[in-house]
């Protein structure tokens, strides 16, 4: 089980494209990569998850970490392109209310 | 003539057998001896010194330079002693943390134990079980006249730190005996507790409710708590128990929200933590749906087998390796 992060800026915004897992054994790694870019002040962050297929709470953790982070510093973050199973976890555990949460956005030209 | 100069006399005989005959089988009893150094706790440098006391012996004429670069050779082994030694002692303090890990645990299991409530109208059935050491997964029942409370929870995050944060929840809800009646209520006051002292990646989903055995009917609140069944005597059909509302630990100002269900007799409250229905099995995830026809297969036994026999099965569909905390809860109306 593996997570790849590929990480690009363009025009200030951090975008995080993750495949694979996030899960306890794949989510310090993302914890490494994503906790210095929500300490930047006013960090813009859009993190793509359409190649998640699977996500545990300690996975989740990271991102309402994250989501805490940015607010803190003045920053945004936004997670796009879940796909169904990972969409069910960020709404029965409320999360969906909290976050800036874009699913259109699979399938369409970027 | 004890183990310690017994294995310098082997190592000379060892020694000698293969300068004689330099064949394999000498050679093999070389490694073979080390292990045996190893268990006497003899460091690399003991060793060394050992080996030019035996050359000294065998070859009484060995040049000064030869001797001078043998003691040399000492000097430089006895770095590897001091690394030697101090792996040594690091696997004794590591024995010493295991221990001490399970002394927790059995703490934490008897700290935290909740007596499952005998009442005549209800039949419950509870089955808990941890992954690993430490259950990441808590319940607890209060009793009082007329009512009886329940809670599941699911604290993120494995082992010791999630292990702390249950003892947290606890003593937090201990402390808040006049919400008890209000579950919407008692979340938001454990959500404020929760995102005040909790490490800003850990969070606490939950299920918290109240059955009135007087009217029969059960209020409850969710903070983010995988839903729970709702099973319905009179139509034969399974509901999912939703309880919106954010899991504990994100946002201090979190409102939640009460839900209600009258139980009619026959009628079940099932409650599960994630650990139930997030089960990995080698053909994929065990959908909820499967969940309802294990419930279903074993409903006319009493609640506390249909809560063993459903985790037997998983059990057994995921070859016997749990890797999650399994927490099921059956409060089944009787009359």
């Amino acid at each position: 089980m593996n997570l790849q992060i590929s990480h690009e800026e363009t025009n200030g915004v951090h975008y995080l494209t993750l495949a694979g897992e996030v899960d306890a054994y794949t989510a310090p790694k993302l914890k490494e990569m994503l906790v210095p870019l929500t300490e930047e002040k006013n960090a813009q962050i859009v993190i793509d998850l359409a190649n998640i297929d699977y996500m545990d709470s300690t996975g989740l953790g990271i991102f309402v970490g994250a989501l805490k982070s940015t607010k803190k510093n003045d920053g945004t973050l936004k997670l796009r392109g879940m796909t169904e199973r990972v969409k069910r976890l960020f709404e029965i555990t409320g999360l969906t209310e909290v976050m800036d949460i874009d699913n259109e956005v699979k399938g369409e030209a970027r | 003539m004890n183990d310690r100069d017994f294995i310098i006399d082997r190592y000379k005989d060892l020694l000698t057998t293969y300068l004689n005959g330099k064949n394999e089988t000498a050679l093999y009893k070389g490694q073979q001896f080390s292990r045996k150094l190893i268990e006497q706790q003899i460091s690399p440098e003991d060793v060394v010194s050992h080996h030019i006391n035996v050359l000294n012996d065998l070859f009484p004429d060995m040049t000064e330079e030869m001797k001078d670069a043998f003691d040399f050779l000492l000097e430089v082994m006895i770095g590897y002693g001091f690394a030697y030694r101090e792996h040594q002692s690091l696997r004794t303090r590591q024995r010493q943390l295991e221990s001490e890990i399970e002394v927790a645990a059995s703490m934490q299991q008897t700290l935290l134990i909740s007596d499952v409530p005998t009442v005549d109208s209800l039949d419950i059935g509870v089955k808990s079980v941890p992954a690993k050491k430490m259950n990441g997964d808590y319940f607890n029942f209060v009793k009082d006249d007329k009512s009886i409370s329940v809670a599941v929870a699911d604290i993120i995050g494995k082992g010791i730190p999630a292990a702390l944060c249950m003892s947290m929840i606890k003593y937090a809800m201990d402390s808040l005996p006049e919400q008890r009646m209000q579950p919407n209520l008692l979340l938001e006051n454990l959500n404020r507790v929760v995102e005040q002292n909790v490490h800003p990646n850990m969070f606490i989903t939950m299920l918290y409710g109240l059955y009135d055995t007087d009217v029969h009917k059960f209020y409850y609140a969710g903070a983010g708590h995988e839903p729970g069944f709702f099973y319905k005597a009179a139509t034969d059909e399974f509901e999912d128990m939703f309880a919106k509302g954010l899991v504990l630990g994100v946002s201090r100002t979190t409102k939640y929200k009460e839900y209600e269900k009258q139980l009619g007799p026959g009628d079940m409250i099932i409650l599960l933590s994630d650990g139930v229905t997030e089960c990995r099995t080698s053909k994929g995830f065990i959908e909820r749906e499967e969940i309802v026809a294990l419930i279903r297969e074993n409903m006319h036994k009493p609640a506390q087998e249909i809560v063993d026999s459903v985790f037997h099965e998983l059990e057994r569909l995921q070859e016997f390796e749990l890797r999650d905390d399994f927490t099921l809860i059956i409060l089944k109306r009787m009359v």
